[in-house]
């Protein structure tokens, strides 16, 4: 169960190598966690990644989970759920793809907005059942500034997120009231093997602070969490930003 | 039997979860509701006060035992009652002050019920010469997980398990609750202020013997020479020839009077340092330097808050945590500790409430314990309060000391066993009685009871 302070004990996430599904881990382990559960295609690195947070004193199993494979998602977390509850479920699996390659290859373009956008589709769908019939839960989604108003330099990304964030807004006006908490996270460009050798962007943050993010919204109950939180406003005036201006910009 | 699904918290307004809310109306309603309670078990639930999550149960069942609350009858020449356990003390009150009893003992609240009070063990101003209230408990019915209905008497594991077992054992359909002869329904009360914590205890230990009642408003927002400093109230039942001539008329009238219901919305941050040490400021001032005999109402003496229906609203959206703990005699530098940390870090705790207890009760999983219990309401959203009261469980459990389960909302778990002695009895009872763990919480959920 969580605490007064929102602190789960048992964590399921979803993208089990996520650096900041691993440094949201790590935090929460250091507070309440004692159960958690990785999910993701198995590897050395979901192993190595299992490992390292059961060092720090957490139960933590693996299994295998699929974003593209939206046919076994029931099966992969009707497996947790039997464990016993979930009080935070962290949707965190997410590519960036090439965007330029990703132009040319319609099919790559297809297989991003499918691991982002469908897979957290049936996985999210599937996760919010489960938590509504234990009657509490949170599903914490990763979305990203790129889905709040897409950019020439990422759309591909950036469409697939504003499609995830949509939905999960969506979700988390339907299950208002079933005990059942979605909050959405968006960071900014964050420091992580993903946005390796990209330029940087201004605002950049680290996946520890939007673990620190992360545990604060769930204290807070918070539907909406921008890391740093400064993006909130600088986003919602970006998004009134005409066009022609907007794609000028050095964003 | 009318069911709904709803959101459910505990008085702190932390922590919600979805159950169904079933009210039985009668004992067969009852036997129903916990034979079809489902997977996820089910919960009694009286008037809601316990502050955590102990009458949650997420996904389950929650059953609201308010719709029992008949007085089946009243011993007047012995002073025993036999009622549902649904009925509060405050009908109680209403109920036998007339006639001359008063329920043994009360929290800071009237609204708590007879099941409650037995759940959570609860204690009052008079612990240290009463004890608990399930020790004026001879007997009460017990329906448990096989649906059965056992008549359970004083001194029986199942009784001890019961007492304070936070609901977990089976539902309390009725219960004999042995009273207190009074003569008039107001309290002979003195005040006196102290400057300081040790000023306090020393006040505590010399003079609580001297009254049933007694009790310390402590101001944790208060620094340096001044840490401690505290209002201590002590009083006793007002005989009959202390009465001016007008209260003798009517000595046994009960009249509480109720204030406007605090708003359903109330903006999160009212309550700063800022506002709450001048409250504290004002309050410390307002109080005496000592004054013996002032005649209160029960109510005053009693239960100040519950003149402000639903005042934990004035915390705001956030809700509110409150701490309880209890250190044994001998720990007072502990307690010393403590307070000097919680005064330094300068929680917004106002009505915060330091009691000497007196001899522990048989309950596995009662609260008391010879020593000193301080009880302080934080706002759940302070900056760093998780990990704040983490370390002053570290403090209370290495002093031999334990947090209060009706209160708790956020103990470490692991720390349970070191605080509680008897909890693994208490598991392997309810392992037998319950197999199928029919009785669950989120409190028993998070504590893994």
């Amino acid at each position: 169960m969580k605490d007064a302070f929102g602190l789960p004990q048992s964590l399921l996430v979803l993208g089990g190598t996520s650096e900041i599904a691993l440094a949201t881990a790590r935090r929460l382990i250091a507070r309440r966690t004692r159960t958690v559960w990785l999910a993701g295609r198995p590897s050395p690195a979901l192993e190595r990644a299992a490992r390292d947070l059961g060092a720090l004193g957490a139960d933590v199993r693996t299994v295998a989970f699929d974003a593209l494979d939206a046919e076994s998602h029931e099966t992969a977390l009707g497996k947790v759920f039997a464990e016993g509850d979930i009080d935070v479920v962290l949707l965190a699996f997410g590519v960036l793809g090439d965007q330029a390659h990703d132009e040319r290859e319609p099919l790559a373009a297809a297989r991003v907005a499918q691991t982002n956008y469908t897979g957290a589709v049936s996985s999210g769908l599937v996760a919010a059942r489960a938590l509504q019939a234990q009657g509490h839960g949170s599903l914490v989604v990763l979305s990203s500034v790129a889905g709040e108003r897409a950019r020439r330099a990422n759309f591909i990304y950036g469409s697939s997120k504003a499609g995830l964030d949509a939905f999960a807004q969506g979700l988390g006006d339907a299950l208002h009231g079933t005990g059942v908490h979605v909050m959405v996270v968006r960071p900014g460009f964050v420091r992580t093997r993903m946005t390796a050798g990209l330029p940087e962007a201004p605002l950049a943050t680290t996946p520890e602070a939007v673990a620190t993010a992360i545990e604060a919204g769930l204290r807070r109950r918070a539907e909406t969490v921008w890391v740093p939180g400064v993006l909130r406003v600088v986003m919602s005036a970006l998004r009134h930003v005409p066009r022609g201006v907007f794609r000028r910009l050095p964003v | 039997m009318p069911a709904e699904t709803v959101s459910v918290t505990g008085w702190g307004r932390t922590a919600p979860t979805t159950a169904r809310l079933i009210r039985p109306g009668t004992y067969e309603e009852a036997v129903a509701a916990v034979r079809d309670c489902g997977a996820r078990g089910g919960i009694p639930r009286g008037l809601g006060r316990a502050y955590g999550d102990a009458a949650q149960n997420a996904g389950g069942a929650v059953l609201d035992m308010t719709g029992l609350d008949r007085v089946h009858a009243i011993d007047a020449a012995e002073g025993v009652v036999l009622c549902d356990a649904g009925v509060s003390l405050h009908r109680l009150m209403e109920v036998l002050l007339p006639l001359g009893w008063f329920v043994p003992v009360t929290p800071g609240t009237r609204y708590v019920t007879v099941g409650g009070a037995i759940g959570a063990d609860i204690h009052g101003k008079n612990h240290h010469a009463s004890g608990a209230f399930a020790r004026h408990v001879p007997s009460f019915e017990l329906l448990t997980a096989d649906g059965t209905v056992r008549t359970v008497r004083q001194g029986t594991p199942l009784f001890d398990a019961t007492a304070g077992g936070m609901g977990l054992t089976g539902v309390i359909l009725t219960a004999r609750v042995r009273l207190l002869p009074v003569e008039s329904s107001l309290m002979a009360v003195d005040t006196e202020r102290a400057a300081d914590l040790d000023d306090l205890l020393a006040r505590l230990t010399g003079g609580d013997h001297r009254h049933r009642y007694s009790v310390a408003w402590i101001d944790l927002l208060a620094r340096g020479a001044a840490t401690g400093r505290a209002v201590l109230t002590r009083g006793d039942h007002a005989p009959l020839d202390a009465l001016p001539a007008r209260a003798r008329k009517a000595p046994l009238a009960f009249r509480p009077a109720r204030l406007p219901t605090a708003p359903s919305f109330v903006p999160g941050g009212l309550l700063t340092r800022t506002t709450v040490g001048l409250f504290n400021e004002l309050w410390y001032r307002r109080a005496p330097r000592t004054r013996a005999g002032e005649l209160q109402r029960i109510p005053a003496f009693f239960h100040p808050l519950d003149g402000v229906p639903h005042w934990n609203r004035v915390y705001g959206r956030g809700g509110f945590v409150q701490y309880q703990f209890v250190v044994p005699h001998g720990q007072e530098e502990a307690l010393r500790r403590i307070v000097r940390r919680v005064s330094e870090r300068r929680c917004p705790s106002f009505l915060a409430v330091l009691k000497r207890f007196g001899e522990a009760d048989p309950g596995w999983l009662s609260f008391p314990r010879p020593g000193w219990t301080l009880a302080l309401d934080v706002p759940a959203a302070l900056p760093g309060l998780a990990a704040f009261l983490d370390e002053l469980d570290e403090e209370v459990a290495g002093a031999g000391g334990r947090v209060y389960l009706a209160k708790d909302s956020r103990l470490r778990p692991d720390l349970l066993t070191a605080m509680y002695a008897r909890v693994d009895d208490f598991r392997e009872l309810r392992a037998q009685l319950d197999p199928r763990g029919v009785f669950v919480s989120d409190l028993a959920r998070r504590l893994s009871l």
